[in-house]
Order: C-alpha cells, then sequence, then structure tokens
C-alpha cells in the first residue's frame, strides 16, 4: 500500500500485476479490495471480470465485464482502505485520523503506542505516518480481532510497520518494554481512565495522548485523570459535511421543481465553449450540502505529558 | 552524558528499520538502560556537538534551533530562534532567550529576579503542580460544595475592591517581589476575593497571574503547533487553511515518506513544509507556479528541518514541469526572481507593525540577530532537470493545491497530467464554486473518481467538572476542499 516498497509505488510505468492489492471501484459508495490473481475472477451486478484482463492495465484504468459492464481498478491508500475494509467494530473515519495524527505531531520514525485496534482503520493511517522508519504498537483484548488484523496487515504490507499484541490495556496496562519510548500514545476504550496512569508512563517527555470516546462521560472522567500529569488538556469534535454538485438545466422564464435534479446533460455541454457557458444562463452547476451525514462520531481529547522537572 | 545519548539515539534509529515485535522487545531493553534520564539543567550543548552530524535529541532544545514561545497559555504566540543574543520582549522589558537553549520542550519559564536583574528561569512544576494537586482537588470539591450557597448579590462594580494601588505594585517590584509574591499580595488585599465562588476565585488568580507574573512556554515547532500559531494570529497569511482542514488535505492526498507530491502552496510555504514534515527526508515536494514568480515559502524555515528534508523540498514553475521536453539551459535570471521572493525569513512575526499599540501582548518583539546565522539549510531550491525528468517519467504519486485566490478548474487541468494514474489529490478553496465548477468538469472530462467536496467542522469543548461545554467562541469556517482520484485516460 505505502511507496516505502519502491516496486508498490504508482507512476506512469506501474501497471497492475498478478498478486497486487487492487480497490475495486464501482461507484463512490461501493468499493472492494482484491488480490489480484492470475485464474480468478470478480462477480458483481455487472458481470464477470477476468483478472487476467486486469494484469498489465495502468492502475486507474476502467476494465470491462463479459456484459460490457465496467470498474474501475485503483492503487490501494489508507484512506480507500477505510472505506473497503470489514467492519469488525466501530471504526475511525478520515476526519477524526487526520486531525488526531496532526495533533498527536506523528511524523516518519516515530514510535506510537494504540489500544484497541479495532478494524484497524486508525492503525494503517498511523502506519503510513511513521513510515519508513518508525513503528505502530497496537493491542486489542480480543485475540480473533486482533489476527483478523493481523491479517490485514499482510494483506496491505504494512507488517514491517505494525505490531499487533493481544493485551487489555485497560486492565494490564502497555507493556512495561515501551517505558519512556513512546512519541504519542491513542486510546479508544470504554474505559480511558483506567488506561491513562499507564500511557503516562510509556510517553517521552513532551508526548502527546490522545482519547477519543463517543460520551461525554468518559471525556470528562478522562479529563480529570489527566489533569495531575498532564497538560495542555483539549477536547475537540471534528466532522466533515459533504456536498452534492449537479448541473441543471433551469428555464428562467419557467420556474418549475420538475428541472431541478435532471441528469447532468453531458453531450449538450461538451459541444459549447467553456468560455460561453457562464453566458448560458439555461445551465448552472449547483452545489448544495448532501441530506445525511455523520452527526457524531467521538470527541478527541488530548493531552501533552507535563515536562518532569 | 551526551555520549550516552547520542548512542541510544544512534541505536534507536537503525534498529528501527527492521523491528519486529520479537526482537524489539530486546532493543528496547538495550535502550532502556542507555538512556539518560535527560537532566537538562546540567546538560551543555557545546558548539561541537552542534557542528557535528549526529543525531540530536529533537526533544531538547539547541542553539540555533526554531521554538514557538506560548505566553500565558496561548494569549500570545511568537516564534523565535534560539541564540545568546535573542531576547523576548514582555511587558517592556527584554529577557534574554539563552537559558531556554538545552531545555526541553515542553519547559516552562518565568520571570525571577536574580543577582543580574530580572531572566527568565524554569518553572519546577514539582512545586505546585505534582505535590499537591490531589491536596488542590480535594480542596476544590469541598469548596464547590459551599459554593452553592454563594453568588454574586454582594459584588459591587465599583473599583474600591482592590486596596493596593499601583503605586504600591511598583514599590513592591522595586523591592524584588516576585510576580507570585504580587498576585498573593493581590488575592490578601481584595474585599471581594473571599465571597467569589471557588471557580471565579481561580479566573481572578489566573487573570493576576497573567498579568504579574506571565508564563512562557516553550513549544516544538510542528504543523500543528504552527498551523495552529498562524491561524489565531495571521489567518490571512495561510488563506485561513484551519489545522482540521489541513490535516485533511494530507491525508486525502496519501502524503507519506518516499512519495513525490506536487503542491501549489500560496499559503506561505505552510502547504509544503507540513509536506515535508510527514516525508521525513524521503521523497519530494514541489511546490509549483505559474509565471516567473516562486511562491513565497517562508513558513518552512519555521519547521526544525534538517538538511535531509530541506533537500527535499524543491519549487518549480509549471511550465517547465508541463513542458514535454526538460531543458538543461541555465535558468536565465529566474534563480535571482525566486531569491528575492523567498527572502530570509524573520522569524519574528511580532515585530510587524501591530494594529493594536494599546494592548502590549501583541505590538511585543523579538530581537534576534542571529536569525541569518542560523537560518536552516536552503529549502526550496529549484528543481535540479534530473529530478524533473524522474517526476515526469514517473509521474506524482498526489498533488495538493491550496491557492485560495486562483481558480481551481484552471490549475487542475494543467497540473492533473502531471500526476501518476490512480493518484489521489486534494484541492483547498475558501469558496465553495469554483470547486464545483471543477467537480463538475473533471467529471464530464472524465479525468477523476471518487470526487467529493468536503468541509470540516471543528468545535472545541471546555471539561470541567460540571461545566463542560463548547467553547463559547469557535471559528465557523474551515474551508471547502475537492478530493478525488485521477483515472487513466485513453486520450
Amino acid at each position: 500500500m505505502l511507496p516505502t516498497d519502491e516496486l508498490k509505488k504508482i507512476s506512469f510505468t506501474r501497471s497492475v500485476r498478478d498478486g497486487d492489492l487492487v480497490i475495486v471501484y464501482e461507484r463512490h459508495d461501493i468499493m472492494k479490495a482484491v488480490k489480484v490473481c492470475e485464474g480468478s475472477t470478480l462477480q458483481n451486478r455487472f458481470g464477470v471480470f477476468k483478472h487476467s484482463d486486469w494484469i498489465g492495465k495502468p492502475f486507474g484504468s476502467k476494465v470491462l465485464s463479459n456484459k460490457g459492464g465496467f470498474i474501475y481498478l485503483l492503487a490501494p491508500t489508507p484512506e480507500l482502505w477505510t472505506l473497503v475494509l470489514s467492519h469488525r467494530t466501530q471504526i475511525l473515519y478520515i476526519a477524526d485520523i487526520s486531525f488526531v495524527i496532526m495533533f498527536l505531531e506523528v511524523v516518519p520514525g516515530c514510535l506510537i503506542l494504540e489500544s484497541g485496534t479495532g478494524s484497524g482503520s486508525l492503525t494503517t493511517s498511523l502506519a503510513r505516518a511513521v513510515a519508513p522508519t518508525g513503528h505502530v504498537y497496537t493491542f486489542d483484548f480480543h485475540e480473533q480481532r486482533a489476527s483478523s488484523a493481523r491479517e490485514d496487515f499482510e494483506k496491505t504490507g504494512l507488517t514491517s510497520l505494525v505490531s499487533v499484541g493481544v493485551r487489555d490495556i485497560q486492565g494490564q496496562g502497555f507493556p512495561e518494554e515501551f517505558v519512556g519510548l513512546a512519541d504519542s500514545v491513542f486510546l479508544d476504550l470504554p474505559q480511558p481512565w483506567l488506561a491513562i496512569p499507564s500511557a503516562e508512563r510509556m510517553l517521552k517527555q513532551d508526548g502527546v495522548l490522545c482519547s477519543f470516546s463517543p460520551c461525554i462521560e468518559q471525556v470528562q472522567r478522562s479529563a480529570e485523570t489527566l489533569q495531575s500529569k498532564f497538560t495542555d488538556i483539549r477536547t475537540f469534535e471534528v466532522l466533515l459535511r459533504t456536498y452534492e454538485v449537479k448541473e441543471s438545466k433551469t428555464d428562467s422564464s419557467q420556474v418549475d421543481g420538475s428541472s431541478v435534479g435532471l441528469p447532468p446533460c453531458k453531450r449538450r455541454l461538451r459541444s459549447k465553449d467553456s468560455d460561453d457557458m457562464h453566458d448560458d444562463s439555461s445551465t448552472t452547476v449547483m452545489v448544495r450540502p448532501c441530506s445525511e451525514a455523520r452527526g457524531h462520531t467521538g470527541y478527541l481529547t488530548f493531552a501533552r505529558l507535563r515536562c518532569p522537572s | 552524558m551526551v555520549c550516552g545519548m547520542r548512542i541510544s539515539w544512534f541505536l534507536f534509529s537503525v534498529d528501527s528499520l527492521f523491528w519486529c515485535l520479537g526482537r524489539a522487545r530486546r532493543v528496547y531493553r538495550r535502550i532502556g538502560k542507555t538512556s539518560p534520564k535527560y537532566p537538562c539543567e546540567s546538560f551543555k550543548m557545546s558548539s561541537s556537538i552542534l557542528q557535528s552530524e549526529s543525531p540530536r535529541n529533537p526533544r531538547l532544545t539547541w542553539e540555533g534551533c526554531s521554538v514557538l514561545l506560548d505566553i500565558n497559555d496561548g494569549d500570545r504566540l511568537v516564534f523565535a530562534r534560539l541564540s545568546p543574543a535573542s531576547t523576548l520582549k514582555i511587558g517592556n522589558k527584554s529577557f534574554s532567550l539563552k537559558p531556554l537553549i538545552g531545555c526541553p520542550f515542553g519547559s516552562l519559564f518565568q520571570i525571577e529576579n536574580g543577582g543580574n536583574g530580572p531572566h527568565l528561569a524554569r518553572v519546577m512544576p514539582s512545586r505546585e503542580e505534582g505535590i499537591n494537586c490531589q491536596e488542590m482537588e480535594e480542596m476544590k470539591e469541598e469548596q464547590v460544595i459551599k459554593d452553592e450557597l454563594r453568588d454574586n448579590r454582594a459584588i459591587v462594580d465599583n473599583n474600591k475592591a482592590q486596596s493596593l494601588s499601583s503605586e504600591d505594585i511598583d514599590a513592591m517590584r522595586s523591592q524584588g517581589a516576585t510576580g507570585d509574591e504580587i498576585v498573593e499580595a493581590l488575592i490578601a488585599n481584595s474585599a471581594t476575593f473571599e465571597k467569589k465562588t471557588v471557580f471565579s476565585q481561580e479566573k481572578y488568580r489566573l487573570r493576576k497571574q497573567k498579568k504579574y507574573a506571565p508564563r512562557v512556554l516553550l513549544r516544538r515547532p510542528f504543523t500543528r503547533s504552527i498551523c495552529e500559531a498562524y491561524f489565531k494570529k495571521y489567518p490571512a497569511r495561510i488563506g485561513f487553511l484551519r489545522l482540521d482542514a489541513l490535516s485533511l488535505l494530507l491525508s486525502f492526498a496519501n502524503v507519506t515518506a518516499n512519495s513525490d507530491v506536487l503542491v501549489v502552496d500560496l499559503v506561505g510555504g505552510l502547504l509544503t513544509g507540513a509536506v515535508a514534515e510527514r516525508l521525513g527526508g524521503k521523497g519530494s515536494v514541489c511546490n509549483t507556479y505559474v509565471g516567473n514568480n516562486p511562491n513565497p515559502m517562508d513558513i518552512v524555515r519555521i519547521f526544525n528541518f534538517d538538511d535531509e528534508i530541506c533537500s527535499r523540498i524543491m519549487r518549480s514553475p509549471l511550465a517547465e514541469l508541463a513542458s514535454s521536453q526538460v531543458e538543461n539551459s541555465k535558468p536565465n535570471g529566474e534563480n535571482k526572481v525566486g531569491e528575492q521572493a523567498s527572502h530570509p525569513v524573520n522569524m519574528d512575526e511580532s515585530s510587524l507593525p501591530s494594529t493594536d499599540q494599546s494592548s502590549d501582548l501583541n505590538s511585543e518583539s523579538i530581537v534576534s540577530p542571529l536569525t541569518k546565522v542560523f537560518k536552516c539549510a536552503k529549502a526550496g531550491d529549484k528543481a535540479p532537470p534530473e529530478v524533473i525528468t524522474t517526476w515526469k517519467e514517473n509521474g506524482f504519486t498526489s498533488l495538493i493545491i491550496a491557492a485560495p485566490q486562483s481558480d481551481a478548474w484552471s490549475l487542475v487541468k494543467d497540473l492533473l497530467p502531471l500526476v501518476a494514474n490512480s493518484a489521489p489529490f486534494a484541492i483547498y478553496h475558501q469558496y465553495l464554486q469554483p470547486l464545483a465548477t471543477c467537480m463538475h468538469k473533471l467529471q464530464l472530462e472524465k479525468m477523476a473518481i471518487s470526487l467529493q467536496i468536503s468541509e470540516p467542522w471543528l468545535r472545541e469543548y471546555q471539561v470541567l467538572p460540571s461545566r463542560t461545554h463548547p467553547f463559547m467562541q469557535m471559528n465557523a469556517f474551515g474551508g471547502y476542499i475537492l478530493s478525488g482520484i485521477k483515472i487513466f485516460n485513453h486520450q
């Protein structure tokens, strides 16, 4: 997934090879991760796609099925992975993930501790941020979940950057061997305050901790526990509002509801020069927020280990 | 001591390449034994260490290091470069920043009266917070119960509550009283302090502490702190690019070590710096520009980038990237233009004329005559022809545009052909319509898929016992981002 391996890096000359992980893109909300395998096929509502047809095609290509249906083959990224991974738990999405990585000051070479691993959505992005010399140690108390996550990291080629451990961090704390070595710690636990004393021992001086909690009561309690050894304690909520764009034919003389929402009139627009498009009042590109959105994911509480005397 | 630290850092960086869990355990133990506990008061950084190429502890400041000074919990933020001669103005006095050299980031400083007059000195947290914290909390809890009986009915705003005059305070100062002592005296002489609730007592103490015993917190200049500081002080200079929007740009564009990122940075170098930080010295970031004038990248110098990272930051005119042939000819006076555009940045953000002279906090300045001597290795040099050739052959691995004044589509249509197939891109804009038009065109031209316009929303909370709520003030606008993935087009 990451360009750490020069062979995996996307480029004009890099095409799909046998054994590659590709993201099959049907629609912006229908995607799937597929391992390319010479003799294999992919079957969906558009028909049957032969993997052998894919090999040698550039990434980003449109490929056809036996029935003439099409999909796109994309190179995997942590963002795409977040959209296709199997949800074993509630996962973190791009807005929270990006903000966490920025606020935890994660840069290449960092050592990060995480618990729980969950479905590995954040872990994948953390791995990207610490590559090529850093490492993410992630822990989950659920044996099966941990091993599924391990399999996923193998699939995405992140095993050199991520280690998954089975451990109850709330009960046992992080392993002693990490004392004073973590650049940042991320907690996504039901009772984060139980893990905070351990996290504090793991952090390097001035290191940053983040706790993700869906409920404000969890935040309240964590913040109280953080007070004694941490400083710069801040809680955020970050959300994304998405927009939909439509081109509509709006007749100024005859305004009626039915004209809004017409499918984009592509052929007409193509034939026109882009310059006189603005003069033509009959077609306009319109934009509005999507009506459905995630209203809440969780609160992100950050804190910096207070500098010892 | 110094030696031990250097060895452990060396181990850290080399071994980390080959870690697997089993092996890591052994390595960690080894580090654990040699790793010093950073007694920084006694830690002196000799100039020979400064010169040598050995990896330095990035969590301690060094001479010539760029720092962010947070004065009074974010009331004032100042970027500075540490040298024995640099100073920070607080109130109407200048204080040497020398005591900050060699200290851990995160250290807190206060003004102390010593033999050579008032100077900045490190605050040892154990004195107040460490030991008393628990007791304080318990005391507060008791107080809270009493508080339920208190309110502000007896407090009259007639300016008579404080019996200490400003002359009294000046007199205390001249007798060598510390800021903390003055704060205590003010509290003792306040007729209303006892009538206040414990929360407003706290607020009162904090207000007086900020005024009479200001605190300076030493911060590492990371994208996080730099973006926050600029957004607070000079948002227009970074195109109102809020931290959450910037972090999204980096994610959408899949920025990581070994990637080659094409950027259009009209946000002062913040974007270029943020990308370079994520590259960590592997791969490249190319800040391209239309016409002859490179975009200024002054903010890049605020980061503490080493030579390796700086060398990965390049610029190149769009015309050169887009031309089918690499020009080997010497740039004709174009270099000169570049030099002018990226003149040595004066780290002194606050020396710029401030409109608000009366609120002293913002009009103070730092004088650091050594800025030029210590400016970091040259970041943002013109990309050499061989690098341009590689970019052309392979394509960039992603594209980020943060050009608040430009039309998104006219940039994208020229830039997208330069990035590899399946490469993600992200475009930041303060206005929605240019992005909507751009998205529509990209769809029509079949240049990209997975297109989406998103608007980040960020809200900060006050979390206190029984008083948790969102902050009363928030920034309501973080801009818009158009993201997508370039597809392979047969034409």
